[in-house]
């Protein structure tokens, strides 16, 4: 390990091998990382002159900083000289030109998530061109959220439009020197989705239905900021049920959240990345730092994850609770079957007095997957009063998977309360054979069995969505069992 | 007739259960089993409804005509064979309602007719749930979940109403009710007694037969049905013990 983060090191630290010589027209820089390929893409992306410092500094800041030592996780080394940092969005020819060019395989899928139908030739990855017009769908929810004075946009033109807000917000959350990934995201991310609501606005539609047909590929290091400015509300969905093609293996994004006084930000995330196969080859390594910011009193922040995909996940969506009664939750599902891992959880740091946080973790492994859950729940001095409740629920399916739970606690200040309840089960014959007994097929019995264990995690999913994420998990344990 | 069970063997574990076991149930006819603990009764209901650890070792089950063994549980209850189970396992978060509605629709697919639509559904099951005067607030909480013993089994015949089964084998579902949930359980049996739809009641109080009354009562012991006969048998066996029965028998 020691001796392969000092290749990367070596390499990080050689200067580029043939020279630097891309020119500005170009839309992919060979593999690579150096000062120059940063300036590039900031260049290219027509950055003002604070985006570029703030991206050389993380640089810099990387470059000192060492790959995490992989918990629980088994992984091969990641070559970071061997990634291209900047491509630009380009027309693949390869692409299928309409659905009847799609696998059929993939059709079904997504016949099984309930995915509506014009968002399937998106998914599917058909050439843009062929996909339908959802442009005046799109123009409508624009029209809406500008009346509402809501801002919600590409980073890249929020960094254009905007510059304001992005260079005083950006980054004070999840700041450059956070950890090794937030560092390279820093660097290196060409884009993501801004939001900015503001003071006492709510938001007048969920996030994501616009968000869904929109979400155009951002690549591998992706940024996203949302603001919710006082007493305003805003829920946001990322990620789709939908199984998503990517080469890209690794994937580092950055979410930074802020509410201000009294506002509340709802933040549900669907991953459904490949996992690689049943033998555990390829696959994505999904390592996201996420993290959510309650800078005013009262203010509430709660994530809500269903990670179905990627070879390996590690992430741990957080909650700063600065403002006094401040509220921060996580609602957790991840299942991972054949070779996935995951490492997920989340921590809660205690600030302000009164706040309060509520942590509902279920973990669902199968095959001989892994799955981990982490959490911290820390307690400052200053938190008076303050109080937390974890719950973290292990299903397991079959003997050979492994489910863990780790959740630390520091308790810095005494009136505080925390209650932490942990439960494995199995899915018991018994169950399975009550319900067969009452007519179902042993995979509708699963299915039914496993949403139920679910059930306190999916109810705050969006309406919409809770029906496709339950969906997800049947055809993410598909052959899970007998 | 509804099943014809000849010269039944199963084992758990490889060790014999049931030994040699003959029993047949005709259209309409209300069995009644009764038998000391550990006699096997259990086992026989669990390996008739295709539990997957009770081994059919001989002998030959035939249900509506066809081979009840050849199925797969899920199978069997699509066909119409209902268990009321003497201990009812809980899932949590999985609403009773939801699990009965794709319960339903199960049997209805196989019989060949279109899923219930919900409104419908829903005005069934409420006129179901008050004939086993189940509080509504049954109906979308978790199945079985934090529900008493004798709610349980009260659950139990409300399931066995709304799936109108042709067979329905109920395992001790008399244990553990109060008088007044007895009435109601035998209540909601009697109600689904067309003359077509056959019981096999596994009980060890000759008090359930007073309101449902058998055709048949049989004593089970060490896996074989030792005697036959009318109520008359469980009245004596409520007034004399197992005993006399199992001597005479050998
Ligand atoms: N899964 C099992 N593994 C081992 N032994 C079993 C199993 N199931 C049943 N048995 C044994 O088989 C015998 C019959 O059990 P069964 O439950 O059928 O009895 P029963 O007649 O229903 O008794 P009760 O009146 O107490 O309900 C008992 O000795 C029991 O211990
Ligand atoms: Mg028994």
């Amino acid at each position: 390990m020691a001796s392969k983060q000092q290749d990367v090191k070596d390499l990080v630290e050689r200067k580029y091998r043939h020279g630097f010589v891309t020119d500005i027209e170009s839309d992919t820089l060979p593999p690579g990382i150096d000062e120059d390929v940063i300036r590039h893409i900031s260049q290219v992306k027509g950055e003002p002159q604070f985006m570029l410092d703030w991206r050389l500094k993380a640089y810099r800041l990387w470059q000192d900083m060492q790959a995490p030592n992989w918990a629980k996780l088994k992984l091969e080394p990641i070559d970071y000289q061997a990634i291209s940092y900047y491509s630009a969005p380009k027309k693949d020819e390869n692409a299928p030109k309409s659905l009847d060019e799609v696998d059929p395989k993939l059709l079904e899928t997504y016949d099984k998530l309930g995915i509506p139908l014009h968002e399937r030739a998106r998914l599917a990855g058909v050439a843009v061109d062929a996909v339908f017009d959802s442009v005046s769908v799109t123009t409508t929810f624009k029209d809406k959220l500008a009346d509402a004075g809501v801002i919600f946009c590409s980073f890249s033109e929020a960094v254009k439009q905007h510059p304001e807000l992005i260079e005083r917000y950006l980054g004070t959350v999840v700041p450059q020197r956070d950890n090794f990934f937030a560092a390279l995201n820093s660097a290196v991310f060409t884009d993501g989705s801004f939001v900015y609501v503001p003071k006492g606005v709510r938001c007048p539609m969920e996030l994501s239905t616009y968000f869904r047909i929109n979400a155009a590929n951002t690549g591998q290091f992706e940024r996203t900021l949302i603001i919710a400015d006082e007493g305003s509300h805003v829920s946001y969905l990322e990620g789709c049920t939908a199984p998503q093609r990517d080469e890209n293996q690794l994937h580092a994004a950055v979410v930074e959240l802020i509410a201000e006084k009294d506002a509340e930000i709802k933040y549900s995330t669907v991953q459904n990345w490949y996992p690689g196969d049943e033998n555990g080859r390829g696959g994505i390594y999904n390592f996201v730092t996420k993290r959510g910011d309650c800078r005013g009193d009262r203010s509430k922040i709660s994530w809500t994850q269903v990670e179905a995909g990627s070879a390996i996940t590690w992430k741990y969506p957080s909650c700063i609770l600065r403002g006094a009664q401040s509220v921060g939750e996580f609602y957790s599902v991840a299942v991972t079957n054949n070779y996935q891992q995951a490492d997920t959880g989340t921590k809660m740091i205690h600030i302000g007095p009164g706040t309060r946080s509520t942590i509902i973790s279920k973990g669902i492994s199968a095959g001989q997957a892994q799955n981990a859950y982490r959490g911290l729940v820390k307690m400052m001095p200053t938190a008076e009063n303050a109080r937390n409740y974890t719950q973290c629920d292990s299903l397991l399916m079959g003997n050979q998977c492994g489910a863990h739970t780790f959740p630390y606690m520091e308790i810095k200040n005494p009136s505080a309360i925390v209650e932490h309840e942990a439960t494995t089960s199995k899915i018991a014959d018994d169950q399975l054979f009550y319900c067969r007994q009452r007519g179902l097929s042993e995979e509708d019995a699963v299915n039914m069995i496993v949403n139920g264990f679910c059930k306190e995690v999916f109810r705050e999913l969006p309406m919409e969505f809770a029906v496709e994420a339950q969906n997800l998990m049947n055809v993410s344990l598909e052959g899970a069992v007998g | 007739m509804i099943i014809d069970i000849s010269n039944l063997h199963a084992s758990v574990n490889g060790t014999e259960i049931i030994k040699g076991l003959n029993l047949q149930i005709g259209p309409g006819e209300v069995h009644a089993i009764m038998g000391p603990n550990g006699s096997g009764k259990s086992t026989l209901a669990q390996t008739l409804a295709g539990k997957s650890d009770y081994e059919v070792t001989a002998g030959t089950v035939t249900y509506k005509g066809a081979d009840l063994l050849a199925l797969e549980a899920d199978e069997r209850a699509r066909a119409g064979l209902f268990l009321g189970f003497q201990y009812p396992v809980e899932i949590p978060g999985v609403s009773n309602v939801y699990m009965l509605k794709a319960a339903l629709n199960a049997r209805r697919k196989a019989k060949g007719l279109a899923e219930i639509d919900s409104v419908e559904f829903m005005r069934f099951v409420r006129e179901k749930a008050k004939l086993m005067q189940l509080d509504q607030s049954f109906l979308s909480r978790g199945v079985n979940e934090g529900f008493s013993g004798g709610e349980k089994k009260r659950n139990e015949i409300f399931q066995m109403a709304v799936l109108e089964p042709d067979l329905a084998i109920l395992d001790e579902t008399d244990s553990g009710l109060d008088i007044d949930a007895l009435k109601v359980v035998a209540n909601g049996v009697n109600a689904q007694r067309d003359g077509e739809r056959a019981f096999l009641l596994i009980t060890h109080y000759q008090r359930l037969l007073d309101y449902i009354k058998p055709d048949y009562v049989h004593v089970l012991a060490n896996g074989r049905i030792v005697r036959s006969g009318t109520h008359e048998l469980a009245l004596e066996l409520e007034a004399n013990g197992y005993d006399g029965v199992l001597a005479a028998a050998g």
